[in-house]
């Protein structure tokens, strides 16, 4: 979604009552992050709206970017967001060698999920893995995707295949246009 | 960093956590492999946080090994940390991987050689213009070249200045800042104050724009 370098156009300040439903659908999409929403987007203080390209719209406390969101789309939180609350989001694993292509922006592809490196749900997980949840991911889930060997998480996005179908096929994109580190949405400076 | 380091509480999710992130790529330290700024990033979090480019460098665990290598890997040093890595990817593949970091890093380097080439001649110019008798606005040019945003340096000139400062079109199709009143020294030093670190003082210049009368 933000292969490209982007420059932030208008931004606004959001109302009260739209800031109020935004919590209310961050708390609904990811439960696990209820406890800490008064810390991420307190009650108090104002929420800014900056327009990106392509339909996208970005929410941001005192220029700290929280979640983006394409056109009516989920609310997928940004990466720096996903790093400080990583317990706080549903999340899967690749294997190291699918880091590389991730980084480079291209699509999310199944085998990188699917191979001994990768974790999906799995409901008899050791408690290592517990972290990747026991129940299947549906298409369209928003997921945070982090990677073998390494601590935090490098791309969140929407599923295009449901965990259960990945472990099935073991093969097809399972994403497409997620937000990854290093792209336009990491590099962009809001101030 | 303690907290950097700490694996999830399990599934208690009630963590914070403080993340480090590079100076030099901008990614979490143990993604800087995939750069082409490796060589820099590592002397970076050498300066930085000597504590986590042990972990991820040097001898010793590397931060999250995956399980299946943790055993192999408790005592080797970075190259074979990485190396270890790589053996989890096919032959051809690794190839790949180490083309593709080559390639990388050759095209970091040109880009950054171009850039520094190009921050070095860009010349700002601070200019004062006669608006009426005894009236004056000071113009600011050439301030984005080194990375500056225009906006923001306006703001915070109006602000130390108090007056008004603001973000202009100029006809060759930039932008500069337009102070207004005779600030040209002031603004020189500020300028030098401000950003010392990422504009050259060489590279600032105060001119007089002597409009009609005058002998220029
Ligand atoms: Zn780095």
């Amino acid at each position: 979604m933000f292969k490209k370098d982007i420059t932030a156009g208008q931004k606004s300040k959001v109302k009260s009552s739209v800031q109020r439903g935004i919590r209310t659908k961050v708390t609904e999409t990811y439960p696990l992050l209820a406890p800490h929403i008064d810390e991420i987007m307190p009650k108090k203080e104002q929420l800014d709206l900056i327009k990106l390209p392509d339909r996208v719209s970005l929410y941001a406390l005192h220029s700290t970017p929280l979640f983006f969101q394409h056109m009516d789309d989920a609310l997928l939180p940004h990466l720096t967001l996903v790093h400080r609350y990583p317990s706080c989001f549903p999340r899967i694993r690749i294997d190291r060698g699918a880091i590389r292509f991730v980084l480079s922006g291209a699509a999310l592809m199944a085998p990188g999920l699917t191979s001994t490196g990768g974790r999906l749900p799995n409901p008899n997980a050791k408690a290592e893995d517990e972290k990747y949840g026991k129940e299947e991911l549906e298409t369209g889930a928003p997921v945070v995707i982090e990677a073998e060997g390494k601590e935090h998480a490098c791309l969140v996005g929407v599923l295009k295949m449901g965990t259960g179908e990945m472990k099935e096929k073991k093969k097809g994109v399972v994403m497409d246009a997620g937000h990854y580190l290093g792209d336009g949405l990491w590099k962009m400076h809001l101030d | 960093m303690a907290e950097t380091e700490t694996a999830d509480a399990g599934s208690s999710g009630l963590m914070v956590r403080n993340v480090v992130y590079c100076g030099v790529c901008t990614l979490p330290p143990e993604y800087c492999e995939f750069g082409g700024t490796t060589k820099k990033c590592e002397e970076w979090l050498q300066q930085h946080h000597p504590d986590m480019h042990a972990k991820l460098y040097s001898a010793g665990p590397p931060v999250y090994p995956p399980p299946t290598q943790r055993s192999q890997l408790t005592t080797v040093a970075i190259t074979e940390v990485l190396e270890a890595n790589m053996a989890s990817l096919s032959v051809d593949a690794q190839k790949r991987a180490e083309k593709d970091a080559q390639k990388k890093a050759a095209k970091a380097a040109t880009q950054e050689a171009k850039e520094q080439e190009r921050k070095a001649s860009a010349m700002v110019y601070i200019k004062r213009i006669e608006r009426n008798k005894r009236k004056y606005v000071t113009a600011v040019s050439g301030l984005e070249a080194h990375g500056l945003e225009l906006k923001k340096v306006a703001k915070d000139m109006g602000k130390k200045f108090a007056t008004g400062a603001s973000v202009t079109k100029i006809p060759s199709g930039g932008e500069e800042i337009t102070v207004q009143g005779d600030l040209s020294d002031d603004i020189f030093d500020w300028v030098l104050d401000t950003y010392g670190d990422v504009v050259p003082e060489d590279n600032v210049e105060c001119i007089e724009d002597k409009k009609k009368k005058g002998a220029g």
